[in-house]
């Protein structure tokens, strides 16, 4: 019997990687992931999971022991945020391309300087194109629902990547909110214990992370690109299942409102909810906007994507964090290139908004779709001027 | 490795290029970064092993019953052997492949 509780999303998430039956958990604190960790390293200190919880003295470390972890065949698991994330950053390729099936939750945070430790998106942004898969979250069942699919498509034979699931810190990770955590049967029944491909074990030795002459580099990296581009069929079909199973579907791609306007906004993370909650608005009014959110941002989901773009004629990308010089956000420059490649004629205009945990408030959004920006490459939201 | 490096297509590789053949290093030889190389001159040297000693790749070996050489499948060329040697037993030539 499962029931909706009142729970903080980040002890969600450690309950769902409880659920999960992780083995092995190597982290270091940093906010606003901390209680993540904090709440399972008690949950293995009480002996409730049977799993190591490896202290270590830095991110970096804990990254290369999640790798050295799960390259013996453990199911791995850590969190981190912001200057955890960026302090990982040259073992997360290592993760990858050692298709170590690594899950890790992203609490997305702001990066020093100045120094924040509040809630953007520009930690995993630096991070995006680390070979990992990367899932967003709107809500705390999705975290918690997300954690739990992250293993089955991490660990899938045809798959064999890390996963990187991202919730927008203290507006997701230190809130408290409705939440069913399935049954340890249905989870077990779902996420079947983890059977690696190879092992680092005495019986059968074998050669991981061995060095590449340029004769081989290419091949090497080709082959990981082609594992995290073909992911997305795993994905979809984990997403399918767990929808079957436990009742709650899930979409790659998600839209809201979005079948008969010819604008929409496009989004990740928690944002959504406050876009969703003013396009109802804008609705009562007689405005239609649509939602375009990406769930899934690596592999990115071209198809479902140019499909929920299908018949726009013009589209806000809202970003929550700066291009540090780009001529536009990240996302913009790929929905971009997409929106170039495939001959679409759609205005295009880049936001920047909620950074280092500046709320954006519903009007904002009606602003956004009122006054179109053309000739700007990027409007930041709220900005002082 | 079962066959050469230059020779494997993308999907001939094992996922996250795992190796299965124990032992494998043994098929990769190092030394041909080198630019020069030791020359020992049996003559000059009194077998005191510090070239030996001091190899740091363990390039150097003893013939049995005789004096040293270098297996130059490993071999760098950093020249510690010849700086060490007190005789002057060693040069470093030039590597001419």
């Amino acid at each position: 019997m499962t029931i909706k509780k009142g729970i903080e999303v980040s002890i969600a998430i450690a309950d769902a990687a409880k659920l999960a039956r992780v083995e092995v958990i190597s982290a270091y604190p940093i906010t606003p992931q901390t209680h993540i960790v904090e709440h399972l390293s008690e949950i293995v200190a009480q002996g409730e999971l049977e799993a190591n919880y490896i202290n270590v003295e830095s991110e970096h470390s804990a990254m290369s022991a999640c790798c050295g972890a799960s390259a013996t065949g453990a199911r791995t698991f850590t969190s981190t945020s912001a200057q955890g994330l960026e302090l990982m950053h040259e073992i997360l390729f290592i993760a990858s391309g050692m298709r170590l099936p690594i899950v890790m939750a992203t609490v997305n945070r702001a990066l020093s300087s100045p120094l924040s430790i509040w809630g953007d998106q520009s930690d995993v942004m630096a991070a995006r194109d680390t070979g990992w898969i990367m899932l967003f979250c709107e809500n705390g069942q999705e975290c918690v629902d997300t954690t739990i699919m992250a293993f089955k498509i991490a660990e899938d034979r045809r798959v064999l990547l890390p996963v990187m699931i991202n919730l927008d810190g203290f507006s997701l990770s230190h809130v408290i909110e409705p939440i069913i955590l399935p049954t340890q049967e249905d989870v077990d029944t779902f996420l079947p214990s983890y059977n690696p491909a190879y092992t680092l074990h005495p019986d059968k030795p074998v050669t991981m992370g061995a060095y590449a002459m340029p004769e081989l580099y290419t091949e090497a990296k080709f082959a990981q690109e082609t594992a995290i581009r073909n992911s997305k069929v795993v994905i979809d079909e984990v997403l399918e299942d767990f929808g079957k199973r436990f009742g709650r579907p899930y979409k790659a791609v998600e839209t809201y409102n979005n079948d008969d306007s010819d604008f929409a906004f496009i989004a990740l993370g928690s944002i959504c909810e406050n876009i969703k909650t003013s396009i109802d608005d804008m609705k009562s009014e007689g405005k239609k906007a649509g939602l375009v959110q990406l769930r899934l941002f690596r592999p990115f989901p071209d198809d479902d994507f140019l499909k929920a773009i299908h018949g726009k004629r013009r589209l806000a990308i809202m970003e929550r964090a700066m291009p540090g010089g780009a001529t536009y956000g990240p996302l913009f420059n790929e929905i971009a290139a997409l929106i170039h490649t495939h001959g679409l004629n759609i205005a295009t205009e880049n936001y920047i908004c909620g950074l280092g945990g500046r709320d954006v408030q519903p009007e904002e959004f009606k602003n956004v779709f009122a006054s179109p920006q053309k000739g700007k490459n990027i409007t930041v939201i709220g900005v002082r001027e | 490795m079962a066959k050469p490096m230059d020779q494997y297509k993308w999907h001939e590789l094992k996922v996250g290029c795992v190796i299965e053949e124990v032992g494998n290093a043994r098929e990769y030889k190092t030394g041909d970064w080198r630019s020069q190389k030791p020359v020992h001159d049996n003559t000059k040297c009194t077998r005191c092993s510090l070239c030996w000693l001091f190899c740091p790749d363990s390039a150097v070996y003893e013939v049995k019953d005789e004096y040293f050489d270098t297996n130059l499948d490993y071999c760098k060329g950093c020249g510690i052997c010849a700086k060490e040697c007190k005789p002057g037993a060693i040069t470093m030539v030039e590597e001419e492949r």
